[in-house]
């Protein structure tokens, strides 16, 4: 295969991963202030504090991959959009920090509270800016390191979208390791924000296809929708798969991976209507791959590593596995 | 004043990294000594060992924390900042860090859920044993970021192929020449930056008269680790030292503050203030031909000065001289406290001696400060260049807005003052706290099916403790 083509779907999943992962622990920063009981925050905290840095590795990794693999773009893209990263990375470092001080804390706990869901909402927020500027592309004319375009009405939309998204992953996430209030109100959450995000997700997708030729393109042209029909057609069921599990608590861990399948299946939306661009009209996969000597290099310690990096999480995650309330104090 | 985008961007990068230094410096040896413990607890069932263990994992959890949030900022500020360079070494530092990650970041985090919160979940051998990977993957992380730093030092392996580097070699590009001495240095630094904050918090618990059983036990061990790890440093520090002279010749003239292009018999100064107008140092005191014999091996060797290059090619001589003066006089200072503990230890009163202890708590936070002195030497001493005598740092900054890299510096300013506060005023309270009580690990130990004879000796010290 061709190498090219394959680091572009390492690129690919190395996001796709980092989206869901940690997607469901930003949400729950997220939903935070609709938690405010004795306890519901602490328990909030504790269903991710094992894995939020396993889950935050994928961002590190993806920014790597495009690195080593794409550098012109990683290049291009960071410094385009140089407030936004930085922002987030701000972002990061709060809630980040917010899971080692918090549950040392007694007066200033109600600040490290503060910084776990604002920093957890506005790194969501940021995310959804850069990739709705991403997606929306602009002329090559109009992209530079002073411009401004990455704060247009689209990206604010996708902006809001994607915290959307977050949030329900992590109420998903929160029903299936709750019980009682908490599961129910994670449910009650989850309904709602799901009617959101496929609502966003449409509006997404329509002001897409009439704003960009290509994307329409590429979405219309011929029997192409007949093709990528499932997209959105699978979406709605797992939807309404999700949408019916929260409402029946009988099998709690489905409706996180019928919302995980809503997500990958977004994702693979975005992809079919970038291909094969990095910056739509401006750098595609071919112009800024690395040379053969780094992607022979890399490739030789992803296949070995990808696999041994999956299993151990999965690990990780299987020692931990069931109710929160379960957990006894760790260190 | 006119905003300069580059300076701006510079500043912000060794801002950051400094920052983020300090966690590393102090987890990769961290963890080795919280390894050391779990493992001899497993073996010995000594309840101090586990009590060593449970206690510093504390310190560990956040410091690492902090080490991770600072870490991601670096891992996106090549690309915000230093997008050309990015573009043009990206084929050559890319997969480097890319098996960073892949190699160590999912690793230590991968096993570190499992080591802070695991202990009652999991068997204690496999408990131990993630413990000693989250150790390992903290030196694996070491060797990948000290190769990428290396290589920009001592670059070879590679062809530029229209403006960009393309490696010819991975071998040579990982192990280039001054890789191994870097990563010898920085691994031993780390263990002896972690050695003496436990022996300082050690050396405080004995002066308060406070946990004195754990703090003897704490002190003894780690002055054993500093007696033999402290002069194996400045033996590698020396080697590390002609490599530089060897490969860098203008950061070792900085160092050095030697100006002539040429000169024998160099003196090994103890002070000088060097002035980069007049190209000499003012206030010079030095030992005559000491520094050709420490740089040459030779009463009367010959080194090439800062004078041997132009003025734009040399980095800022005062900042690279009086860094390496700081870590050096550091250095030293911590082998003296290694031999006094010796001489201390012989005569019975290693727990006794005021001064020394008081001395000891005072240098606990003396690892960090040679690190980052250290690594100023490293850096700034390769200036002007990013990639040595290849790549210049003006030339490959992000065409931003400058008052854009203003707004974010100050940023990072504000926030990395308020999280270093932060993790000061913890670090504080759960030195404060003091380690886990024997009450306390029995009720742990029982959950973790801890054989009997184990728990017998905790009950036995926890009775002890109850006398007291």
């Amino acid at each position: 295969m061709d190498l090219i083509l394959f680091y572009f779907l390492i690129l690919g999943f190395a996001v796709l991963m980092y989206v869901l992962l940690d997607g469901f622990d930003l949400g729950i920063g997220i939903l935070y202030p609709w938690f405010d009981r004795e306890g519901e925050r602490d328990h909030l905290m504790r269903s991710i504090s094992h894995v939020w840095d396993g889950n935050e590795t994928w961002l590190v990794f993806g920014g790597v991959v495009l690195f080593a693999a794409f550098p012109a773009a990683y290049a291009g893209i960071l410094s385009t959009f140089y407030l936004p990263i930085i922002l987030m990375l701000f972002a990061l470092i709060f809630r980040g920090v917010a899971f080692e001080y918090r549950f040392k804390a007694h007066r200033s706990r109600p600040y490290w509270d503060l910084a776990f869901s604002a920093g957890s909402a506005t790194a969501a927020f940021c995310q959804g800016l850069i990739l709705g500027s991403i997606v929306q592309g602009v002329n090559a004319d109009q992209i530079s390191e002073a411009s401004w375009y990455w704060l247009s009405p689209f990206a604010i939309l996708t902006g809001f979208s994607v915290m959307a998204g977050y949030a329900l992953l992590g109420a998903s996430y929160l029903y299936m390791k709750s019980r009682s209030r908490i599961q129910q109100h994670a449910a009650h959450l989850a309904k709602r924000l799901l009617v959101i995000v496929m609502l966003a997700m449409l509006t997404v997708s329509l002001w897409t296809v009439l704003s960009s030729d290509n994307i329409r393109t590429r979405w219309f042209d011929g029997l192409n929708f007949l093709y990528l029909s499932p997209l959105p057609i699978v979406s709605c069921l797992l939807a309404f798969l999700a949408w019916r599990g929260f409402n029946n608590n009988a099998h709690e861990a489905r409706p996180f991976w019928f919302v995980t399948g809503i997500f990958a299946l977004g994702f693979a939306g975005l992809v079919v209507s970038l291909f094969p661009y990095l910056i739509p009209n401006q750098l595609t996969i071919w112009d800024a791959a690395a040379p053969d000597s780094s992607l022979k290099f890399l490739l030789v310690g992803i296949l070995i590593f990808i696999p041994l990096i999956l299993a151990y999480t999965f690990w990780g995650y299987r020692v931990f596995a069931g109710k929160v309330e379960d957990y006894q104090e760790g260190y | 004043m006119e905003l300069d985008t580059a300076l701006l961007s510079r500043l912000q990068f060794a801002f950051t990294v400094s920052f983020h230094i300090i966690f590393p410096s102090i987890t990769i040896g961290l963890a080795t000594l919280i390894a050391i413990w779990e493992g001899l607890w497993l073996k010995t069932h000594d309840p101090r060992y586990l009590q060593l263990a449970k206690f510093w994992i504390k310190p560990f959890a956040i410091t690492f924390g902090m080490g991770v949030v600072s870490g991601i900022v670096l891992s996106y500020e090549f690309g915000t900042n230093f997008s050309k360079f990015s573009d043009i070494v990206g084929p050559v530092l890319g997969p480097l860090m890319a098996y960073e990650v892949l190699t160590a970041f999912f690793l230590e985090a991968g096993f570190l859920g499992v080591m802070l919160f695991g202990w009652q979940r999991v068997g204690r051998k496999l408990h131990f044993f993630a413990t000693v990977t989250v150790a390992v993957g903290t030196w694996i992380s070491a060797f990948w970021i000290i190769v990428a730093n290396s290589w920009m030092q001592t670059p070879q392996g590679y062809t530029i192929v229209d403006g960009q580097f393309h490696v010819a070699s991975w071998f040579e590009v990982i192990f280039n020449p001054s890789m191994p001495y870097r990563l010898s240095h920085m691994l031993l630094a780390s263990l002896i930056t972690a050695t003496f904050v436990v022996a300082g918090v050690c050396a405080y618990y004995l002066l308060k008269k406070q946990h004195v059983a754990f703090a003897k036990k704490g002190l003894s061990m780690t002055m054993w680790i500093a007696l033999i790890l402290t002069p194996l440093q400045a033996y590698i520090g020396d080697h590390h030292g002609l490599n530089v002279k060897q490969y860098q010749p203008t950061k070792l003239a900085a160092m050095e503050g030697i100006w002539p292009a040429e000169e024998e018999r160099v003196p090994l100064l103890l002070f000088a203030m060097p002035n980069m107008e007049t190209e000499s140092n003012d206030f010079e005191l030095g030992i005559p031909s000491l520094g050709s014999l420490i740089l040459t091996h030779s009463f009367d060797g010959a080194v090439q000065g800062l004078k041997a290059v132009p003025p734009e090619d040399r980095p800022n001589v005062p900042l690279v001289f009086w860094s390496f003066r700081v870590m050096v006089g550091l250095g030293f200072g911590m082998i003296a406290l290694a031999f006094i503990a010796l001489w201390l230890r012989k005569r019975s009163t290693l727990f006794e001696n005021k001064p020394f202890l008081a001395a000891l708590a005072l240098f606990t936070p003396s690892g960090v400060i040679s690190v980052l002195a250290g690594w100023y030497v490293v850096e700034v001493g390769r200036q002007p260049w990013l990639v040595y005598n290849l790549v210049r740092t003006s030339d490959v900054v992000s065409p931003l807005p400058a008052e854009r890299v203003l707004f974010t510096l100050i940023g990072f300013v504000v926030i990395y003052t308020l999280l270093l506060g932060v993790y000061l005023y913890f670090m504080r309270k759960l030195i404060k706290k003091g380690p886990p009580s024997m009450a306390h690990l029995e009720q742990q130990l029982i959950g973790m099916k801890a054989p009997g004879y184990a728990l017998a000796w905790v009950k036995n010290l926890k009775h002890e403790e109850g006398e007291k």
